[in-house]
């Protein structure tokens, strides 16, 4: 297999370090090298963050070079288009339709004409925040909700198991039902 | 063997318990905040990883300094900090070289290519190599973090002396599987030294002083020879091309990257040490080359040594490097597969990645911004307030940086610790204009008092206004001296701020929780026009921190 190659994008806040974790853990699983990378600080406070993920027979550096995502997860649809450069015209997108506004920032309808006009490959746009808030009470969970998504729908590379193995192992025992909740009801809809 | 995925950080941590570390202490600082966060959990008293003293220190020097007194005393320690920390603790750490360690000494060190946590300079510490004679050994992934920080206790054992762990921000905080030794060797570890007086030894007085570099300049020809035989560096030769590439640190996981993407098969000596430099090693590489390519973040240090090398071997050998990699931002594999296409003639394709770069700049930019509900953003809007147009506004390391950022706009310098006091003194000095320093309360006790104490010794009167939200909150929550908690926590002593600027000769005082906006802005008024120096304490807990303590005591 050659290295898949994936980035999450999102706000800070926004659980994109324990998604990383999920599926560092879910590659180890399947016995395939994996390597993250991924920033703390200061621009955790509300700002643009990305983490990279990079699994496969051989992997030496952590980041994703410009133009070679095979999959661009992004927890908000502003997001999506600020990693823009890490994708070709065969890269997936996978996006969360939520809106996080911000001074001088696109309005919404601008950000989705943009997507539509820029990713000419597959794109999906789920609304992974509100179907959390609605059937879970958990908007918290939508990013879990969309693994499941990218695994049902063969996005990424790793099984459902390996997944599932990566939540338990990553999220406390406390939250650990509502989780896995999230990522089956992905399962359910699709 | 069993493998757990770490992060650069942990891996260290990892790596120092197997080694058998007694003492740690930090001062917290992105990348390297981590390695304190979990030395933090596991050396809880009282329940917890017995074995281990871990300190979160008032500052880096203060952290290098009671470690050096641990070391002394025959325990092996671990000190980390970021890059800027060790300016801080350089007055101590030059002297140390000279007395040399009793119990080892690895300090861990985290640059920040690029500035992505990191305000006042792109620093590559490097040189602080020549400057103190310090070994430094730079690991390439958490692996390595965790095998190169065995190692440098190891080498510390054996030479009594310091040795520094180099790292970046995509070693720090880059993600892998990593080998564990199933037993760490601090299980149940006792932790009293003793401290055997011995003046030759610990007293850098001239002329025994000048005796002491001397010998440290020996030790250091034993640390290279030592160094030059070590197995963690690498050379990967498998052709005889005549271009070759010399590397350290997380620029080595770039070139073998660039390589495989341009299906190349060039030689490649990876150093482990950046000092000493490894003279023999280096010239058995490069004496039968042509061309050679140094690949190395920020400044050409290792590409400045190779040429000196080169000169002395006489062999007329081009050397690459800086004129191919910028000296300004981190590399990564795209950079480095450009400049080695660039001279070995290879064509590459990059993808559109380019050109879509220039375009993200089309993107508006969201900036970071103070938490719902953050104690600093009421500070702040007092401030709007309050404040006459044309004041000078100083800024200082923490969140509250983001006074700076276009929606807020208050800030009108911003250095390293405790400076937003010392240079407005400077100001005040100099000039008639109104000026507020801004300073967090975890920099107040860090570098803040002292130049608190010189506007009052020399006479100032800006208005300073420390907004304590009880934490060190930008770099994820540690203790600090006014906590009333250690770092392992352990109940302490608080140390009030306002109890200190008043024993500093302060007079115009005020503790104020800035969500009484009347009462805030009507100091701010009164303060700034006093003929002294005035002192605001803005006391209200970081909302992230309420809510982490309120899970604690769940």
């Amino acid at each position: 297999m050659s290295n898949f190659n994936m980035i999450i994008s999102g706000v800070g806040g926004q659980g994109l370090i324990t998604l990383t974790q999920i599926i560092a853990e879910a590659a180890k699983a399947e016995g395939v090298e994996i390597k993250t990378s991924e920033l703390h600080g200061l621009s955790q406070r509300g700002g643009s963050v990305e983490t990279h993920i990079r699994f496969g027979e051989k992997v030496w550096s952590p980041l994703v070079a410009g133009g070679t995502a095979d999959l661009i997860l992004s927890l908000e649809i502003q997001e999506a288009l600020k990693v823009f450069s890490y994708s070709s015209k065969n890269t997936v997108f996978l996006v969360n339709r939520k809106y996080i506004p911000f001074e001088n920032g696109l309005s919404e309808q601008e950000v989705e004409k943009k997507i539509n006009e820029l990713v000419k490959g597959e794109k999906h746009l789920v609304a992974a925040s509100d179907i959390c808030q609605k059937e879970l009470q958990a908007e918290v969970v939508s990013g879990i909700y969309l693994l499941g998504y990218a695994v049902f729908k063969k996005l990424i590379p790793l099984k459902s198991k390996s997944m599932l193995k990566g939540i338990k192992e990553i999220i406390p025992q406390k939250y650990l039902e509502l989780n896995k909740k999230a990522f089956e009801l992905a399962k359910k809809n699709g | 063997m069993k493998k757990e995925i770490l992060l650069g950080n942990e891996a260290i941590v990892q790596g120092a318990l197997e080694a058998g570390v007694q003492f740690v202490s930090t001062y917290p600082g992105t990348p390297s905040s981590e390695i304190g966060n979990v030395f933090s959990q596991i050396a809880k008293r009282p329940n917890g990883y017995p074995g281990v003293y871990f300190e979160f220190s008032t500052n880096e020097k203060v952290a290098l300094e009671a470690a050096i007194g641990a070391s002394f005393s025959g325990l092996k320690c671990l000190v980390a900090m970021k890059d800027f920390g060790l300016n801080v603790c350089s007055d101590s750490l030059i002297p140390l070289l000279y007395t040399g360690t009793k119990g080892p000494m690895v300090i861990i060190v985290g640059d920040d290519p690029s500035c992505w946590s990191s305000a006042q300079s792109e620093q590559n510490t490097r040189p602080f190599a020549y400057l103190a004679h310090i070994p430094i050994l730079e690991p390439s992934d958490p692996q390595e973090a965790k095998d190169f920080t065995k190692l440098a206790f190891e080498i510390s054992d054996r030479f009594d002396l310091p040795i520094m762990l180099r790292t970046t921000t995509r070693v720090a905080h880059q993600r892998m599987p990593v080998e564990l030794d199933q037993t760490p060797k601090t299980k149940n570890q006792n932790l009293t030294g003793e401290f055997i007086k011995d003046k030759k030894r610990f007293v850098t007085l001239p002329p025994r002083v000048l005796e002491m570099k001397a010998e440290l300049l020996e030790k250091i020809e034993e640390v290279r020879n030592f160094a030059e035989k070590s197995k963690e560096n690498k050379i990967i030769e498998k052709s005889k091309a005549k271009i070759g590439i010399i590397t350290s640190g997380v620029s080595y996981l770039y070139v073998m990257e660039a390589l495989k993407e341009l299906k190349l098969d060039l030689p490649v000596l990876k150093l482990a040490f950046f000092y000493p430099l490894l003279e023999r090693k280096i010239k058995s590489f490069i004496k039968n080359k042509k061309k050679i390519l140094v690949v190395e973040e920020l400044e050409g240090f290792l590409e400045k040594e190779i040429l000196g090398l080169a000169k002395e071997l006489n062999c007329r050998l081009e050397i690459y490097g800086k004129n191919l990699l910028s000296v300004i931002g981190e590399l990564n594999q795209t950079k480095v597969a450009l400049a080695i296409a660039k001279l070995t003639g290879k064509k590459l394709k990059i993808e559109n990645s380019l050109e879509i770069e220039n375009w993200k700049l089309k993107i508006p930019a969201r900036f970071p911004r103070f938490c719902a509900g953050c104690p600093h953003a009421f500070v702040i809007a007092a401030i709007k307030k309050a404040a006459p147009e044309n004041t000078i506004f100083g800024g200082d390391i923490g969140c509250y940086m983001l006074a700076g950022m276009p929606q807020y706009n208050l800030q009108d310098y911003l250095f390293s610790m405790g400076s937003s006091i010392g240079i407005g003194h400077g100001i005040k000095k100099s000039t008639n204009q109104k000026i507020i320093a801004l300073i967090g309360d975890s920099t107040f006790f860090h570098a803040g008092i002292p130049a608190l104490i010189n506007t009052v010794f020399n006479k100032s009167n800006p208005l300073i206004i420390v907004m304590d939200n009880r934490t060190t909150a930008m770099t994820g929550h540690q203790p600090h001296p006014g906590i009333g908690k250690t770092g392992m926590g352990e109940k302490t002593t608080e140390i009030k701020i306002e109890d200190i600027v008043s024993a500093c000769g302060v007079k115009n005082i005020k503790v104020i929780d800035p969500i009484n906006q009347k009462e805030l802005e009507n100091t701010i008024k009164e303060f700034l026009n006093k003929d002294e120096v005035s002192v605001i304490v803005a006391r209200r807990i970081c909302v992230i921190a309420a809510k982490k303590n309120a899970k604690e005591n769940e």
